[in-house]
């Protein structure tokens, strides 16, 4: 009798929590809140729950005439590979998600992507910039520019700047993002500035703490310029050792290093180097100023590249959704519709700029240059557009 | 290519620094309860963090960042040789007194590392706190090679702490007692020598210590995170073993060794084959003399 009863309520219960899921759209968030890079993680999560809270707040998202509450479901990837798979496949099969937005690095966004694509379920990765994460996938997508459009603009840049000649380069090992950048910069600069312009390619792997016996081999090669494409917890111990080490020449980095927690950690070490970003926040104009005033507002500092490109790739996943016309309830059948409808955007107005969006599901779109200024904000310095 | 040898030299005395440091706490317990403490890597994270938060009290309270530094290095190492104690009373002792297998208590000690790193992770969440800057960082510039006065402070200061432990250990009476547990720790109760309290000390000086590298790591490597001693530790273990763990002279060359041969491999090969080389290079050496530069063979190890 009392076994009978404990049934019927789990069963109503089920039922209850089905006819209320019906009524919700699940969106899987695969982003790194604790591990390496937490702050990145941080940055989607609060980007994600300000526009959960601005459509919900409106009585939901419109989808075919009908409301629906948004639920975002935020996985921690540790900021590793294989966490990161086994968060998509969560996502995909225990929580039914209808797309999920990132891993945001691509040492996390290209096996994911994988298994988002072997599972038909669509995925866009705000941040990935590393060409592998959306080759040959027609499911996944992403918000942010590649690398081999990013490397150019550093080769580019230390020359017009720094009148660069010849450059050093410190890698990260074991990160495809870092890797594959470095190689891209390597090739491009050896290409405009003549073979052996490279002086010195080094690498370190990720939990390294100590980089002088590879910064004393790049200052022994005399470089202009010491390019990092790096995260940005790994920026602040190598610039500041590099000064220790007698290093009075500039650094030039890329958009790993744009985290709102690299002053924290970099300080005064950091101030008037370069690097290549997705957005600028200091001087934004039009929607993008909306969103950083808003963001600044709620959490107390201003939102950095991923929070932008998080909220633009969860806008371009909620177009889509708007886009396929109506939900039947059926996953598969509502996954390959959301999937057609964001293949089918061609163009999107993003607070990180406009995109336009190529074969591959990558978006064709500006990149700037920053300048970090006295006070840790990042200036704008240059805008350069495919 | 000479001038680079001389900086790498350099670099390497204050990175073998680190391992040394932290190799001294495993084999100083190592040497009295035959136990592989692997939650000393961790205790060196702790102590980073203490350091972390008793500075920046002082320097929220007005002090000055010098006399910050003074008092933050006692506290520090007080601090940390609590956490230390506290392990052992908590987790290693009730073991003992059951007469458990040396076995489980490695594993205890495994788990005790992780729940420090968890436990880190749970309570101050995962974002990375920078360590202030509490000493005038001057860079001197001497011919080809450029030094901080911290990277001298650290190299200073780990001689010095292997030079009072090996005071400690082999000219008083204290020291006296620890290796006499080493040798037979149920004869020694009955010569009258207090077990426990050799024991205890034994954990204060290896915590402190601990306590007072995570100080020093944290002024030179500015930017903690939970799970900053897990790897450290392992290497430090590592160098531990190749000086021939359980001797102080062991633990101080061996830490110094790993530091110099990590560093040299990136300055005469491709940095991507660091580990690679490092490592091979430290098996061969285990390979030639199992037990260590300074090890004497043991009946039983785990």
């Amino acid at each position: 009798m009392k076994r009978s009863f404990v049934l019927g309520a789990m069963l109503s219960a089920m039922l209850f929590a089905g006819s209320a899921l019906a009524e919700t759209i699940k969106i899987g968030f695969n982003i790194p809140l604790t591990g390496d890079i937490p702050k990145v993680g941080e940055a989607s999560k609060f980007a994600a729950e300000m526009l959960k809270e601005e459509i919900n707040s409106k009585g939901g998202l419109e989808v075919g005439g009908k409301k629906y509450q948004l639920e975002f479901i935020y996985e921690d990837n540790e900021s590793k590979a294989e966490s990161a798979v086994a968060a998509a496949l969560k996502l995909i099969e225990q929580n039914e998600v209808l797309a999920i937005v990132g891993p945001n690095s691509s040492k996390q966004a290209i096996p994911a992507g994988q298994v988002a694509n072997d599972n038909e379920t669509p995925m866009i990765s705000p941040w990935s910039t590393n060409p592998d994460t959306t080759k040959d996938r027609p499911w996944v997508f992403r918000a942010a520019f590649l690398d081999p459009f990013q490397g150019p603009i550093a080769v580019d840049f230390v020359k017009k700047q720094f009148g660069a000649k010849s450059a050093a380069v410190l890698f990260a090992l074991d990160n495809d993002y870092s890797k594959g950048l470095a190689e891209i910069f390597r090739t491009e600069f050896e290409k405009k500035n003549g073979q052996g312009s490279i002086t010195a390619f080094e690498s370190y792997s990720s939990k390294d703490q100590d980089f002088s016996a590879q910064l004393t081999k790049i200052i022994a090669s005399n470089p202009d310029v010491i390019f990092l494409p790096d995260n940005y917890n790994e920026v602040a111990l190598i610039v500041k050792q590099a000064h220790d080490l007698g290093w009075k020449g500039p650094f030039m980095g890329s958009d790993a290093w744009g985290s709102a927690e690299l002053m924290p950690l970099c300080g005064k070490d950091c101030v008037g180097q370069y690097f290549s970003t997705h957005y600028a926040a200091a001087g934004a104009k039009g929607d993008t100023k909306v969103f950083i005033d808003r963001y600044t507002a709620k959490y107390g500092y201003a939102p950095d590249d991923v929070a932008a490109l998080t909220w633009d790739a969860t806008r371009i996943v909620l177009t889509a959704i708007q886009d396929a016309g109506k939900l039947t309830g059926n996953v598969r059948k509502d996954r390959k519709a959301i999937r057609d409808a964001m293949a089918a955007i061609k163009e999107f107005k993003g607070v990180t700029g406009n995109m336009k969006f190529d074969d591959q599901g990558d978006p064709i779109k500006c990149a700037v240059v920053v300048k970090i200024a006295e006070d840790g904000q990042f200036t704008f310095a240059e805008s350069v557009c495919p | 290519m000479f001038d680079s040898i001389l900086q790498n030299f350099f670099n390497a005395l204050q990175w073998g620094s680190f391992y040394s440091l932290i190799a001294l706490g495993y084999t100083l317990v190592y040497g009295v309860l035959r136990l592989i403490n692997f939650a000393h890597g961790d205790i060196f994270m702790v102590g980073a963090y203490i350091a972390f938060f008793v500075a920046t009290f002082f320097l929220g309270n007005a002090v000055s960042p010098a006399t910050a530094l003074a008092l933050t290095i006692p506290l520090t190492m007080i601090l940390t040789a609590l956490v230390g104690v506290s392990l052992e009373r908590i987790a290693y002792r009730p073991l003992r007194r059951k007469g458990a297998h040396r076995l489980y208590v490695v594993i205890t000690a495994l788990m005790c590392g992780l729940i420090l790193e968890n436990g880190n992770l749970a309570i101050l969440g995962a974002s990375r706190k920078s360590f202030p800057q509490l000493l005038d960082k001057s860079i001197y510039t001497i011919g080809p090679v450029s030094l901080t006065n911290q990277k001298i402070a650290v190299i200073a200061c780990a001689i010095l702490v292997f030079l009072f432990l090996q005071f400690v250990v082999t000219r008083t009476k204290t020291g006296m007692a620890m290796r006499a547990i080493s040798y037979d720790k149920f004869a020694i109760p009955l010569m009258g020598i207090p077990l426990d309290t050799v024991i205890v000390f034994t954990f204060v000086l290896g915590s402190s210590f601990a306590g007072l590298a995570g100080l020093l790591f944290a002024l030179s490597y500015p930017v903690l995170d939970p799970y900053m001693g897990a790897i450290v530790g392992w290497k430090a273990f590592i160098s531990a073993v190749v000086g021939g763990i359980g001797d102080i002279r062991g633990a101080f060359v061996g830490g110094f060794l790993l530091g110099f041969v990590e560093i040299l491999v990136v300055a005469f090969f491709p940095s991507t084959y660091r580990e690679l080389i490092a490592f091979t290079i430290l098996l061969v050496i285990l390979y030639k003399k199992p037990t260590g530069i300074f090890g004497v063979a043991g009946t039983t190890k785990i």
